[in-house]
């Protein structure tokens, strides 16, 4: 009781800062230490490992020509294939195929990213426009991309915008449910938090509800690129010209199968670059992610 | 911070209820309540009284069924800056830094970014966070996260500020620190603060005025002005005043937490064991 009357009114304000600043009890940044450089080297040997293995089972299968319900008698081996590699990758016309199924993915994946994100956005935020749109969207989504491949060549006038639009339809899906799931599962109390420190509907869309719903966005797009993928190649062989999976359906015509696995490799390899590209733009742009606690163990 | 004679809370006749036919619940009736300019007010009762559907209306999230709230005589229809809210749950934005946390009322003002990045680490500064201005929310304890909530309302220039329980989710010795840093926070700026509780000691070591609320339908039960003088100080918990005082007030609970468990007991309910009472509540009870 005596001390109070010891302090001023307005010495109330150094003990503002009575408590001790404890280090903070959560994970810190991320430091290379001695620890995380073993189990990198453990991460690496078994990844080596998987892979390693795929080869050999490859390798064992086309050297002892196995014929044991599935036939690897006319599958070529690792060699056959990396000697296929060895004068095509360089080629002209190689470059042609990548860079046409690199130019459609593209522009298909970033119309679906737009326009998923923005039709997601406001279908998860005003029930009117979900109501009005998605009744339409869950009548569609069940058709596969695939499935739109004749219809599509219909529809557009060249070749490389049908299949363009059936790149989209692939990626389209994943991306704006994603959205709207996110928008939806968004903790009120931060859209509350949001208005009270004075925040418009459009500034809580940029400041509030995007970075917020941008972990969904995210996970649409990995699962969008791989469908993506999976609908341009679909495409490609039903109705291309140039691009890897009519590299990879026209060696099978020409019966060069060494020609056959280097295009699935390709694909392979084009696919993952693309989900890899997208996992770094992800880490880059939500680094806060780093210190949420997952299930992980 | 806040100009003289703003910041004064004018709730009359509030009455709030929930659904219609037979899941109407009348959960607010006929409250009314004032917080004054630079006054700290208290509003504790029973759970479920209303007490944080009271301080939902004032700061625009919903709007009673009957009767009206004003702040400095306009009427409250949304959530606005000039009303600083802290939330119970942490409600601190994960994407953004500590330092941004705190910026962002007055970046969706148009302030510019060096003043608001200087009010940020002057206020971080002052709550003792200033080393951790570029955490990520999630990189802090809970208390850390509540003071951060505190700050961050406060960055935006309110006039007033609402609190619901904000130090609720917080162990024992973390509160207390809490409650003696936001007294001297209070001490400092002299806002109006309207701050909601269930811990009567709580009410009282930081309070000018408490309002106690009855069990559902919630009405005003009593007023209680709180003698102790400022600044307040944990010393103060020992004094007779203070022990009195939570005695008085704990009995005033105790007969709305009666109240409300006899009619949740009638209705076949068992909600009521969720209330706050003393120590010896329920064997006294039985």
């Amino acid at each position: 009781m005596e001390r109070s009357f010891d302090l001023d009114l307005d010495a109330g304000a150094h003990a503002l800062s009575a408590p001790p600043p404890r280090a903070p009890r959560a994970r810190r940044l991320k430091v290379p230490a001695a620890g995380d450089a073993r189990s990198l080297g453990v991460k690496t040997a078994l990844a080596g490992v998987s892979i390693g293995a795929l080869f050999l089972l490859w390798y064992l299968g086309t050297r002892y020509r196995v014929q044991f319900y599935i036939r690897f008698h006319d599958v070529p081996t690792p060699f056959d294939v990396f000697r296929e590699a060895m004068h095509t990758v360089g080629s002209r016309q190689f470059a042609a195929n990548v860079g046409n199924s690199l130019r459609r993915i593209f522009a298909g994946f970033f119309v679906a990213l737009v326009s998923g994100v923005a039709l997601g956005l406001l279908i998860g935020r005003y029930r009117i426009v979900s109501r009005l749109l998605m009744p339409a969207i869950e009548v569609l989504r069940p058709i596969p991309a695939i499935a739109w491949v004749p219809l599509s060549i219909m529809l557009w006038p060249t070749t490389e915008s049908s299949i363009v639009f059936i790149t989209f339809i692939g990626a389209f899906y994943p991306i704006l449910l994603n959205t709207v799931d996110g928008v939806e599962s968004l903790d009120g109390v931060l859209l509350r938090a949001g208005r009270c420190l004075g925040a418009s509907e459009a500034q809580l869309f940029r400041h509030v509800i995007l970075p917020g719903v941008l972990p969904n966005i995210f996970t649409g797009l990995a699962v969008g690129m791989g469908v993506a993928w999976v609908s341009l190649i679909a495409a490609e062989m039903i109705s291309g010209q140039y691009g890897v999976g009519y590299y990879t359906w026209e060696a099978y015509s020409l019966v060069n199968y060494p020609a056959i696995v280097l295009g699935m490799i390709t694909i392979g390899a084009l696919g993952l670059l693309c989900s890899g590209a997208i996992r770094l733009v992800g880490q880059w742009s939500m680094p806060w992610l780093a210190y949420v606690n997952g299930a992980r163990k | 911070m806040s100009n003289t004679d703003q910041g004064r809370i004018d709730c009359r006749h509030i009455g709030v209820v929930f659904g219609s036919g037979d899941a109407r619940t009348e959960a607010v009736e006929d409250v009314s309540l004032t917080v004054e300019p630079h006054e700290f007010v208290s509003l504790i009762g029973p759970s479920g009284c209303g007490k944080s559907s009271l301080l939902s209306i004032v700061a625009g999230f919903t709007k009673p069924t009957r009767g009206t709230a004003t702040l400095d005589g306009v009427p409250i229809r949304k959530p606005g800056a000039e009303r600083g809210v802290v939330f119970q749950q942490y409600s601190l934005f994960p994407w953004l830094r500590v330092r941004e946390n705190v910026e962002f009322g007055q970046k969706m003002a148009g302030v510019s970014r060096a003043k608001r990045e200087s009010t940020a680490r002057t206020l971080l500064g002052l709550a003792g966070l200033l080393a951790f201005e570029n955490h990520y929310p999630d990189q802090l304890s809970g208390g850390m996260k509540q003071r951060i909530g505190i700050v961050r309302a406060l960055a935006a220039n309110p006039r007033v500020l609402l609190m619901d329980e904000p130090f609720g989710a917080l162990d024992t010795q973390t509160r207390t620190v809490m409650q003696e840093i936001l007294t001297n926070m209070w001490q400092r700026f002299r806002l109006s603060v309207l701050f909601i509780t269930h811990d009567i000691e709580e009410a009282v070591f930081l309070s000018d005025r408490i309002y106690v609320m009855t069990a559902r339908p919630g009405r005003i039960k009593a007023e209680i002005r709180v003698p102790l003088p400022r600044p307040r100080t944990p010393a103060m918990f020992d004094t007779p005043e203070f022990v009195e005082l939570v005695q008085r007030l704990k009995n005033l609970i105790r007969e709305e937490s009666l109240a409300a468990m006899g009619s949740e007991l009638a209705s076949g309910g068992v909600d009521g064991f969720s209330i706050d009472m003393g120590p010896n509540g329920v064997e006294e009870m039985l």
